[in-house]
């Protein structure tokens, strides 16, 4: 190797550390500060303390929260699936006019229509619907936010599933439901599994629409509402429960990636081809 | 079981194609019935038809005194082997074959004893408890089997059911679906492209070019007696020797040559006519001295079919060839004669066969 090549390396794996440093320094914080009794924005070796686990366990919405987040993501991840796998599979399987302009038109209109520009009319239509301070009222405006996307990946999943199979099956003499029930899903769960965990993050992390429409009540509110509300008396953030508490927040998502990754296999870059 | 009556149907396609055009065919009960043609001559879209997963445009199809035109495919009573097998990779064997007795409401216990049943006849019963994905592709074909047998049905429908399997696996999967069928005796209609499964596994078959049903007859007959050049050059794995000849008297002449006018044409041509002259290269004998009655002409080619040789032989401007047993084989360069069988020579006048009594019948318009 010549000299130029080996400081080429050098060089290069240089940067690499210096940018994975710059990403693992904000996970090491949040690993350590937790345990530590008095934290600070530094990363330091902890004392292990739990005090500061207690404290947010005497919090009086920290946990209430996390199992709000819990209702809403569940809840809207199983609507997204359910909707999204009909409407992918219809559209998949019928031959109509302006299939793909459609679908086209709805991912293109969700995505620049986001939160922030429909906020006023969503709370409006909120509150004509008596569906404000509602787990329900949240979850179907986040469904409705996240189906074009999922119907539109799902689509895809289902395009590449020979029709042969339903076919196959309906000579057998099975209805359209059975058909999906019993070959479409089965052959397109990795697809349903990546869009429930799609949902399921997005919904974890979603601040705006249950911010919004969750206005009077602490008691209602989701871990991502509530962790911005963990301030001193002082008004500075508390960061012992906020470190402690942002460790609580990520653990289930950390673990449902495990998990599912685990369980079907899938890879998480774009995930729609296999 | 039940016979197949189709009474001129038609189907055409968004866009004008006229993928059928007025078919009528009979399948008597319990017959093997192949559709052959070529791609695109509408054979798969016949059978798609007939399960009920392609509406007719016109016509009906029947299945034994049932009209079954406007009846979903489910409610036919039909059972159908898809070109890829279609077996669920989800399920396992035991599965695969029992799930038209799960749509029917069978209980579970019930169904899983049907189908270890039909699996140990064909032979699955060590493979019950695997994938589709862990079978070879002749396993694949007998869970494929065995779950329409499984069905009851009143007729089978088979798409291309030898085509995903090698060249040497084929040939026993083409015993094996024969005698399968003799002994299940029900009506089985399967489509293929390759003239020689047709020729090898129907009682009688359909040649279909385009829409319509060309000729319909049992394999002899189609071989024998092709009812237009069409049929003629697609059947046969070597194909028929089709040329140009002119009428004089009582004889023809054909690239300068005189040979004896075809037996089944005899008295039906007139003096000077311009005709097809049709003679397979299985029915020539060939000989290195002239013959009275032979095509003669230069060997160009020699190639070796295993028992035998297919000699071309340059006559005149035409090309004629002919099957030679081993050992008596030509090299190229050498004068050969080809002396046609008059019985088994054919005369065709503007495409079509000139006959008497023809072989098979006519069909379509």
């Amino acid at each position: 190797m010549s000299p130029r090549r080996v400081l080429g390396r050098i060089g290069f794996y240089t940067l690499i550390a210096v940018v994975l440093a710059f990403f693992s320094v904000p996970l090491l914080w949040l690993a350590t500060a937790p345990f530590t009794s008095d934290p600070t924005y530094e990363v330091s070796l902890p004392d292990f303390t739990l005090a500061n686990f207690r404290a947010i366990l005497e919090h009086p919405y920290a946990l209430g929260s996390l199992y709000n987040s819990l209702i809403l993501a569940v809840g809207t991840a199983l609507l997204v699936v359910l909707f999204a796998a009909l409407a992918a599979y219809a559209l998949s399987r019928v031959r109509i006019p302006g299939r793909d302009g459609l679908l086209y038109a709805l991912l293109l209109l969700s995505s620049i229509i986001t939160g922030t520009a429909a906020m006023v009319p969503i709370y409006q239509l909120a509150v004509e619907l008596n569906l404000i301070d509602t787990h329900l009222g949240v979850i179907l405006i986040l469904t409705g936010g996240l189906l074009p996307a999922a119907i539109f990946m799902l689509k895809d999943f289902m395009d590449t599933t020979p029709k042969s199979y339903e076919e196959s099956a309906r000579v057998f003499g099975a209805s359209p439901l059975q058909i999906v029930r019993h070959v479409v899903v089965p052959l397109v769960r990795p697809g349903l599994a990546t869009i429930a965990v799609w949902a399921i993050a997005n919904v974890w992390g979603n601040f705006l629409m249950p911010y919004l429409l969750f206005s009077s009540d602490p008691e209602n509110q989701p871990a991502a509402v509530i962790i911005y509300t963990l301030y001193t008396e002082g008004g500075q953030a508390n960061l012992q429960l906020l470190s402690t508490f942002g460790l609580l927040y990520s653990v289930p998502v950390v673990l449902m990636y495990l998990f599912v990754s685990k369980k079907y296999g899938f890879r998480f870059h774009g995930g729609i081809k296999r | 079981m039940s016979a197949i009556e189709l009474r001129g149907l038609t189907k055409v396609y968004p866009g004008g194609v006229r993928a059928l055009d007025a078919l009528d065919l009979v399948i008597p009960d319990g017959e093997f019935f192949a559709l052959l043609g070529p791609s695109g001559c509408g054979k798969t879209t016949l059978l798609r038809t007939i399960a009920g997963l392609e509406t007719a445009t016109s016509g009906s199809v029947v299945l034994g005194e049932r009209d079954v035109t406007n009846i979903q495919p489910g409610a036919r009573d039909l059972a159908m082997v898809f070109q890829d097998y279609a077996l669920f990779p989800h399920m396992d064997v035991t599965d695969n074959i029992a799930y038209p007795l799960r749509i029917k409401k069978v209980a579970k216990a019930a169904r899983g004893d049907k189908a270890r049943e039909v699996g140990e006849r064909l032979g699955l019963a060590q493979l019950m408890d695997r994938r589709p994905g862990q079978l070879s592709g002749g396993q694949q074909q007998r869970v494929a089997l065995a779950r329409v047998m499984a069905t009851q049905a009143r007729a089978f429908l088979f798409d291309e059911p030898l085509s995903n399997l090698d060249a040497r696996l084929r040939l026993e999967a083409r015993t094996f679906l024969k005698r399968l069928q003799r002994e299940l005796g029900v009506t089985t209609v399967f489509v293929t492209h390759d003239q020689a499964e047709a020729l090898a596994m129907a009682d009688r078959m359909a040649v279909m070019e385009a829409g319509h049903i060309r000729q319909v007859g049992t394999p002899a007959e189609v071989f024998q007696r092709p009812i237009n050049t069409f049929v003629a050059s697609f059947i046969g794995s070597t194909p028929m020797n089709l040329l140009d000849a002119v009428v004089r008297g009582d004889s023809l002449e054909v690239s300068g040559c005189k040979v004896a006018v075809p037996e089944s044409a005899a008295g039906l041509l007139t003096d000077g006519e311009k005709i097809v002259y049709g003679v397979r290269p299985e029915y020539m004998s060939y000989s290195a001295g002239p013959a009275e009655g032979a095509l003669g002409g230069k060997v160009s080619i020699v190639e070796n079919l295993g028992a035998s040789h297919l000699v071309t032989l340059e006559v005149g401007t035409a090309s004629v060839q002919a099957v030679v047993p081993e050992g008596r084989e030509p090299v190229p360069g050498d004068d050969g004669y080809a002396l046609p069988r008059a019985d088994r020579a054919l005369a065709y006048r503007d495409g079509d066969l000139v006959a008497a009594g023809r072989g098979g019948t006519e069909a379509g318009a």
